[in-house]
């Protein structure tokens, strides 16, 4: 009894060090520690889970916990931070597989009424849930991964009829498992709906394109999430439905702010509809327009004359790996007197927040980094706005030309600045194939050529002039 | 349903309450961290896969059961690592920087 008692005790403490290691998160300099506390609760659960009398050998859990820790430790060391999207993805699957197994597991035995759990239809509509959303969430991870490792095309995959066979794939999950909450003795269903919904999983994100993967990374951090506390309503544990409603609002919240900064209604993110191509209405041409190009030294004059820069990174940049460079050229603008800062869309990286930890790993220090609320009131002072690698997200279309397909899309005020200056390789559309007016704007300088090597040129061409002659 | 389950339903929906409430006050600025985070607290299934695997309930039983403590295993070890990575780049301009 008094051992019982413990273990619980160690849940109770889990449960509080993991809310308040989240709650550590709001503030940068309080959230090491935070996390620290965090990982403190799992030890403590584990420890208090090894003592259960239930638990009478421990030969496999020695074997489990060794090849986990083997995998997880390089996973968790070496991963570089470009990565972190495909990262994260399979480790939303490793999440899911583990709450799959467990609720094949648990239903095999309270079917053959071993254990302690019966299996009247409140526990079976747990067991159902934890396998319908882990089966989905492990190969719906999985999509997202190959695409993120390019292990598949990145493009979106889509075909006829695509829609109507989701949903009615959908429609088989959802009636197989109320079949089997009326009768839950009938096992073979619970394999079908598992197989069904690990399709599912895959056509999902099949038709779901590279730039939209934050969208989809969010939504199996939240399935994975419900998985953990489907788990918990199974086995009875309070602690599994905690953490496992704290990962789903987690997935649910970036859902959210990911579908907003998209310009995709959270109805098509609820039911996952969000890879539909858009067409759209006949873009804006460029014909009869034209493009003012500077020249890498006058870049490099306005740059460091200027008072106030903006610098938009987008995801080209961070393919480029050019982010160390841009940090170096940030640094150089600041010893000639002017102040620089880091406009963060929030679609900027691969993932929610990706573009933050990819500056910040370049030693970007964090109070420069801006999310996008805070900082397009500034653009109005800023001498010039720096576009890197970025398209869609400084595109006034979104603001002012309704048949845009990205009209209605929160942008980053570029346009705003006294002067724009925007590094690109050529004048190719962006990912949405839209032109973009303001690389004709009369204040726009285009500056062609690779990130990364214009960004060099820039940092040496300021380095040889001597930035002390221009402060 | 019985009583239990129905508490288990409050617990549920005052946690998912809870999470809101806190995880809408992470700044996007620690977005991608608070991802791991999450991934890495949910781990916590790994308690249910320790006792599916150590009960000794038949071979099905610790076969799925030892898949998914190394699973799980992987999440904890590996979720909590990066997490620690990520926070620890995270830093303020130096104070002589600011103060110009």
């Amino acid at each position: 009894m008094t051992l019982t008692l413990l273990v619980n005790c160690s849940y109770l403490a889990a449960s509080v060090l993991f809310i308040l290691g989240l709650r550590s998160l709001a503030v940068p300099d309080h959230a090491r520690r935070g996390m620290n506390q965090a990982a403190l609760g799992m030890l403590l659960a584990i420890v208090g889970t090894l003592m259960k009398h239930e638990i009478v050998r421990y030969d496999w859990i020695i074997a489990g916990l060794a090849v986990g820790a083997a995998i997880g430790y390089p996973l968790g060391m070496y991963v570089p931070m470009t990565a972190m999207p495909q990262r994260i993805a399979i480790s939303h699957l490793f999440g899911a597989l583990a709450a799959t197994l467990v609720g094949i597991a648990e239903y095999q035995l309270s079917l053959h009424g071993i254990g302690e759990h019966g299996l009247n239809s409140a526990r079976m509509a747990a067991l159902g849930f934890e396998v319908l959303f882990g089966a989905l969430t492990v190969s719906g991870s999985f999509m997202a991964f190959a695409k993120l490792q390019e292990l598949v095309s990145g493009r979106p995959i889509t075909y006829p009829g695509q829609n109507a066979m989701n949903l009615s794939l959908f429609a088989g999950m959802v009636g197989l498992l109320v079949w089997l909450i009326i009768d839950p003795t009938q096992s073979v269903l619970l394999y079908v709906m598992a197989g069904l919904s690990f399709s599912f999983g895959i056509l999902l994100v099949l038709p779901i394109g590279g730039a939209d993967m934050p969208v989809v990374i969010s939504l199996m951090n939240s399935y994975a999430g419900l998985a953990c506390s489907a788990t918990g309503f199974a086995i009875g544990n309070e602690i599994l439905i905690i953490a496992g409603a704290l990962d789903g609002a987690s997935g649910f919240i970036l859902s959210i702010v990911m579908s907003k900064a998209m310009n995709r209604s959270f109805r098509n993110v609820l039911f996952g509809a969000f890879g539909t191509v858009q067409t759209g209405g006949p873009a804006k041409t460029s014909e009869g327009l034209t493009v003012r190009s500077v020249s890498m030294e006058d870049a490099a004059l306005q740059l460091t004359s200027a008072r106030k820069v903006i610098v938009i990174p987008g995801y080209g940049m961070a393919v480029a790996q050019a982010q160390h460079d841009l940090r170096e050229l940030g640094e150089l603008i600041e010893r000639a007197g002017g102040t620089v800062e880091y406009a963060i869309h929030p679609v900027a990286g691969r993932m929610p927040g990706h573009m933050n930890v990819l500056l910040a790993e370049a030693k970007v220090p964090y109070d420069k980094l801006k999310d996008m609320d805070d900082i397009n009131d500034e653009f109005a002072n800023a001498d010039v706005a720096l576009v890197i690698g970025a398209n869609d997200v400084v595109n006034p279309a979104a603001r002012n030309d309704q048949s845009s397909p990205i009209y209605g899309m929160p942008i980053l005020n570029a346009d705003h600045a006294r002067s724009v200056i925007v590094m690109k390789r050529g004048m190719n559309p962006g990912f949405a194939g839209i032109e973009n007016e303001l690389f004709y704007h009369q204040r726009t300088a285009m500056l062609f050529g690779d990130a990364k090597n214009t960004l060099v040129a820039l940092v040496q061409h300021i380095k040889s002039q001597g930035v002390a002659a221009a402060a | 349903m019985s009583a239990s389950g129905f508490l288990e339903l409050f617990v549920f929906a005052l946690a998912a309450c809870v999470g809101y409430q806190v995880i809408r006050r992470v700044p996007a600025l620690l977005h991608t961290p608070l991802m791991s985070a999450t991934n890495a607290i949910s781990a916590i299934s790994v308690v249910g896969s320790l006792v599916l695997a150590g009960s000794d309930r038949g071979l099905l039983a610790s076969i799925l059961g030892v898949i998914a403590v190394a699973a799980a295993t992987i999440n904890v070890v590996g979720g909590f690592l990066i997490t620690d990575r990520m926070l620890k780049m995270f830093k303020r301009s130096a104070p002589s920087e600011a103060a110009r």
